[in-house]
């Protein structure tokens, strides 16, 4: 890549975590209801789903890994790269000079997990430079660094 | 302008309520009507008479709660009797201003004044109604005012004495080619409406059995959309003035807006393919701005600007020529192996650059040539799906504050795409940091 920095930041790891729950739970839900009632009706129906609730749950599982191993931001001199997608990798450069406002979330798992999702705004609606699973000190230092730095090299429409 | 109250600040004309109920006025006349004629008395017209007289109140209070001064840099509009609103638009971020006169409002001789801003929403100051001898001088001096306001100080000497109505007429649009390109491009409509001409003719009975259920409003909807259209690009005329680019048309409703300079976003050439065999095309330029409010019509709410309606290629590219300055002569075509992913799109694809201005070429049987310059690009995205990642392909997007047009660099070689993202990222660091033009 022509803009490749030396190194890339990645989300914390309890991102990783909290997504194989989010893939785990339901899955164990669903198998232990379909194990429950194959044991009660006696056929073996229920254990072939449950057999296929592992397997796509294991696919998930593998999914979510290369999802979370695809997240990456780095800060240059002038600009913000955050990349991101397996089946489609996206690469956003957001200069610094034309970021309109910094958005800091957490939703109540990420909450749970002491994790944060910062989002760049810029004029256009095409931007779309999200960093999620951000421990929060981490996040509320991004937050006020590219808010300084954005201010420091603001630019006019 | 005329003296208005103490403190400088104005009401807007007291036709406005009038004006602004539009469909509802005309309704209002048609109840009145009868009584007019002498057909009914006053006592059984009582429940009209009431909600008139109820309209009619709460149209006068609104005019009366609602005033407007300019305050240094600002325009300040106070508005609402229950609710009182306060708003206060900088002007230093306007960038078009309109002038509309819908039909009812020519016949009151009033206009309305709408300032664009930049911001996402309520991001449209609006003044309806302003008397129509008033509103000219009012916008070229909010327009010295925001231009002043940018400077950050008095506007030179020199610039103040060019005269502001020395203009240059760029384009002008012709009715007849305007009629025919509208029923080009909206082929497939036209080909529905004279399906329905032969069908009634055939058998009247499905026809109209069609027509009498949703088919009717369905109809009159398209029917709206390209008088719409007409209405508001028939004799189009563009002009060049020292204050921005004046835009001038329509034929019930009159729109007048002025763009200023250096806030055009992106430029694009639009060639749909029934146009082409004529040499035909439509030139548009995209501002900055989101607007979506209620109350404004399809055909005014656009930021996309129609510079040329339709017009032979050869004038646009004048055109372009002078809001593109420096404009990429050479497009590169992409790989050949492109032609497996977007057959239809590979012979349109391509893109240029220069220092100052990005081009790019897309469109499968609609033609786009997108023109942006650096200095407005917002963020740049580099994208590759899944199959372009089989072909070793890749994109990349160029963002910008317009909302309309979408400038992407498809389906390049993989290096290719990463250099191009490496390459606009560093021109448009070096577009930044130059000093903004005009």
């Amino acid at each position: 890549m022509g803009v490749e920095p030396e190194e890339w930041r990645a989300p914390a790891r309890q991102l990783l975590t909290l997504r194989r729950l989010e893939v785990a739970a339901p899955a164990l839900l669903v198998v232990a209801v379909l194990v429950i009632a194959g044991a009660l009706s006696g056929s073996g129906v229920a254990y072939v789903f449950a057999g296929a609730a592992v397997v796509v749950a294991a696919l998930l599982w593998r999914f979510v890994d290369r999802r979370y191993g695809s997240w990456g931001y780095a800060e240059r001199e002038d600009d913000l790269l955050v990349r991101r997608g397996v089946m489609f990798a996206r690469l956003s450069v957001v200069p610094y000079g034309r970021m309109q406002f910094i958005d800091v979330t957490a939703g109540p798992l990420e909450r749970a997990f002491g994790l944060a999702t910062v989002r760049l705004h810029t004029a256009a609606a095409a931007t779309d430079a999200r960093i999620p699973g951000l421990e929060r000190e981490e996040a509320a230092r991004l937050r006020d660094r590219l808010a300084e730095l954005g201010e420091a090299q603001a630019a006019g429409l | 302008m005329s003296a208005g109250p103490p403190e400088g600040w104005q009401r807007l004309h007291p036709l406005s309520p009038v004006v602004r109920g539009g469909r509802a006025t005309i309704a209002i006349a048609f109840l009145l009507a009868p009584i007019a004629f002498g057909r009914d008395t006053f006592s059984n017209a009582t429940p009209q008479l009431v909600i008139i007289t109820v309209l009619a109140l709460g149209g006068f209070v609104s005019w009366l709660v609602t005033r407007w001064r300019i305050e240094d840099d600002d325009l300040r509009i106070e508005t609402g009797l229950l609710r009182r609103q306060s708003l206060r638009f900088p002007l230093a971020q306007v960038q078009a201003i309109d002038v509309v006169r819908p039909g009812l409002a020519r016949m009151f001789r009033v206009a309305e004044l709408r300032l664009r801003l930049a911001g996402a929403s309520g991001s449209t100051a609006r003044l309806a109604y302003v008397a129509e001898h008033e509103v000219e001088p009012l916008r070229d001096e909010l327009l010295a005012l925001a231009r002043g306001a940018r400077l950050g100080e008095e506007l030179p000497a020199d610039e103040e004495a060019a005269p502001a109505s020395e203009e240059e007429i760029l384009t002008a649009v012709a009715t007849g080619p305007l009629v025919a390109a509208i029923i080009l491009e909206s082929g497939w409509l036209i080909a529905i409406l004279a399906g329905l001409v032969v069908g009634f003719v055939v058998s009247p009975g499905t026809v109209s059995g069609v027509l009498g259920g949703s088919g009717f409003v369905w109809l009159l909807s398209m029917a709206t959309f390209l008088w719409r259209r007409f209405n508001q690009q028939y004799r189009l005329t563009v002009a060049e003035r020292a204050d921005g680019l004046h835009l001038r048309g329509g034929l019930v409703a009159l729109t007048a807006e002025v763009i200023r300079p250096g806030r055009v976003q992106a430029v694009r050439l639009v060639e749909p393919v029934l146009w082409r065999p004529l040499g035909w095309c439509r030139l548009e330029v995209d501002i900055a701005g989101r607007q979506k409010k209620k109350g404004e019509g399809e055909a005014q709410r656009g930021q996309l600007r129609t510079l040329l309606p339709v017009g032979k290629r050869a004038v646009a590219i004048e055109l372009v020529d002078r809001l593109v300055p420096d404009r990429p002569r050479e497009l590169s075509p992409p790989p050949r192996r492109v032609f497996w992913k977007s057959p239809f799109r590979y012979r349109a694809l391509g893109w240029g650059r220069t220092e100052t201005y990005v081009v790019t070429t897309s469109g499968r049987l609609r033609r786009a040539t997108c023109w942006v310059p650096f200095e407005k690009v917002q963020s740049l995205r580099h994208v590759q799906g899944p199959v372009q990642r089989r072909l070793r392909l890749a994109s990349v997007h160029v963002d910008t504050a317009g909302r309309a047009v979408h400038a992407t660099l498809r389906d390049r070689d993989a290096s290719e795409a990463s250099g191009a993202l490496a390459e606009l990222t560093n021109l448009a660091r070096a577009a930044r940091r130059r000093p903004a033009l005009t």
